[in-house]
């Protein structure tokens, strides 16, 4: 085989496999909103469950998921942009700096079910918060620190130097740079960043497995220290737990799941796109 | 990395508010190492006595049988490493080909299409995957002839696809960290294009396609939900043999998610589950620092941001 034979037999070979790797992307996406696009009208998203929830909406599990995230967003984004500001602007090339990165990079790598036993350990037993939105939103919130934190800290180190320079020359202390040049400008990566922290939050079953996720709850929570449905462990329920549960719901509940998550995803991507094009430096 | 200088003699010195908040921001970076140490000692805390009460012959034993005693790890380790096995053979050739293909050969316009769809990839939850491979996978593979559809396979196939935004990000953050010159250089002297990418591109970017490969087998050693609902959750350990990754396995993921609902607080199965977690966590802890290792710590940090 010559060259240019073996040139054009690679090309074609590395295409089938990019199509093989993107195709099934595409496919389960239509498959799901194929099969699940039936099941959605206004009861299903605003009607609580019926009839051992094989009729009715699933209300709950939305509004908790909702919640979750919004608790998981004020639990996570303080520390994490703060640490991001501290790899960022303060943290000098030493041990503590290191052993920071390690600690981020390992976070990062910690299995989801890991964070829910340390959540059912730490939060759920020890502190005594019980099983509740708290516990829960304690747990997710750790677990997004290391996107956050990433994101965050590469958005401070895109600001240019000379922002930084010429506010200090004007008399600016460190903190006032930081807080009037810096973070202004960093402001739409660490939005990147904590949108995509809450996606993964919002759609994640393992941590909130112990920690939160109730099977079912008549009422709506009330306080922090209720539990509540939410739709990842739902939708883990209904398919596997309910004898009888008729499919249509099952994929109407993870086609709802889907869109939540992949708006959030796609909002993330977007902010990151209009930025870059829109940055005047 | 960019800083604001530390001020020259003469600047305005710190406020009292100043002084607060950034002895805040400086316990928020030391915060991650708090948690990662509080995980660790909440996993050694509750897990312990799963090594101090069974005897190790007995923890390495080949049943797992909680209810009448017997807690031996070895099918999960087993179910664990099927199929991640499993997973790591269908994503590495998969996601370093299609990075190939990203970063070589796709034009431009294309490549602003499919570089979305792998966030899309990444975006959808484990849950929502899990339930596609129960409800639709499993019968298509039950279909081609395997006695059930719920295998270690099924979960290898799926883990493959959730491995893959990682294994394609950072391939391609590698294969972009090539030099342009070598790629002209090698294409000046009469070399095609696959002869550049075969012989030039790949072996230069050897070292983080390894460091995408590892943390691809991160993430498929701890997914839970997926395995979960698609392995067919039987504590065995298959008979040795290409059949073995056609049968039904359980995960260590998997054992702690279906049995922690289940246990007394404070049993030896509660402490053999956290045993089983700390397990998991001293596992990946080591690949990610091998990873951290390898490329430094700022490479192996820039792939979980890398997927941005």
């Amino acid at each position: 085989m010559s060259r240019q034979q073996t040139q054009r037999l690679a090309v074609i070979l590395i295409t089938a496999v990019a199509v093989l790797v993107f195709i099934p992307v595409l496919l389960v996406i239509f498959y799901l909103i194929a099969s699940g696009i039936g099941a959605i009208n206004w009861e299903f998203l605003t009607a609580m469950p019926r009839n051992g929830m094989k009729e009715g909406g699933i209300m709950p599990a939305i509004l908790g998921t909702l919640i979750l995230t919004f608790g998981t967003a004020i639990v996570s984004m303080p520390v994490s942009i703060l640490a991001a500001i501290y790899l960022a602007e303060y943290a000098k090339d030493n041990r503590l700096t290191r052993t920071i990165r390690m600690a981020i990079v390992n976070l990062a790598g910690i299995p989801s079910i890991v964070y829910g036993l340390f959540g059912l350990g730490a939060f759920v037993l020890a502190a005594g918060f019980g099983t509740s939105i708290l516990a829960g939103a304690l747990t997710l919130g750790i677990m997004t620190m290391p996107v956050v934190i990433s994101t965050a800290e590469e958005a401070i180190n895109a600001v240019p130097q000379q922002f930084r320079t010429v506010s200090q020359s004007l008399g600016a202390t460190k903190w006032q740079t930081i807080r009037h040049q810096v973070l202004p400008h960093a402001l739409p990566g660490i939005l990147t960043g904590m949108i995509l922290g809450l996606s993964r939050a919002a759609g994640e079953t393992a941590p909130i497995l112990f920690t939160v996720a109730a099977f079912y709850v008549p009422t709506l929570p009330s306080s922090v220290f209720d539990q509540t449905m939410a739709l990842p462990y739902h939708l883990y329920v209904i398919s596997t737990q309910v004898p009888g549960m008729p499919l249509s719901i099952q994929y109407g509940t993870a086609l709802v799941l889907l869109m939540i998550t992949l708006t959030l995803t796609l909002l993330a991507t977007g902010v990151r796109t209009s930025v870059r094009r829109r940055r005047d430096w | 990395m960019t800083t604001v200088q530390s001020p020259p003699p003469g600047a305005p010195s710190r406020r009292p508010g100043e002084i607060v908040i950034e002895a805040l921001i400086v316990l928020a970076g030391a915060s991650t190492v708090i948690i990662v140490a509080l995980i660790f000692i909440f996993l050694l805390r509750e897990g312990i006595n799963t090594f101090l009460d069974i005897p190790l012959r007995q923890l390495f034993g080949q049943r797992w049988y909680p209810i009448e005693g017997y807690y031996g790890l070895l099918p999960l380790l087993v179910g664990t490493a099927l199929v991640t096995v499993g997973a790591v053979i269908i994503a590495v050739p998969l996601g370093i080909v299609a990075a190939i293909y990203l970063g070589e050969i796709a034009p431009t316009w294309l490549r602003e299409i499919l570089k979305p769809l792998i966030e899309i990839l990444a975006g959808i939850p484990s849950i929502v995957l899990g339930f596609l491979g129960w409800v639709a996978l499993a019968p298509i593979i039950q279909n081609l002839g395997a006695p059930t559809g719920l295998t270690a396979f099924t979960g290898s196939l799926l883990l493959a696809y959730m491995s893959l935004p990682t294994i394609i990000s950072i391939s391609e953050d590698a294969l972009y960290a090539v030099p342009k010159e070598y790629r002209d250089g090698s294409l000046a002297i009469g070399a095609t294009q696959w002869q550049t990418i075969w012989r030039v591109v790949l072996p230069a970017a050897r070292s983080g396609l390894v460091i995408a490969v590892m943390l691809g087998i991160g993430r498929v050693i701890g997914e839970t939900m997926a395995v979960l609902l698609v392995t067919g959750n039987a504590a065995n350990i298959p008979a040795f043999g290409p059949g073995m990754f056609f049968s039904p396995v359980r995960t260590m993921t998997a054992t702690i998610a279906a049995e922690m609902g289940e246990v007394a607080q404070g049993s030896l199965h509660y402490n053999v589950l956290f045993g089983i977690g700390l397990i998991l966590f001293l596992i990946t802890f080591t690949v990610n620092w091998l990873a951290a290792r390898l490329v430094g710590v700022n490479g192996a940090r820039r792939s979980r941001g890398g997927l941005l």
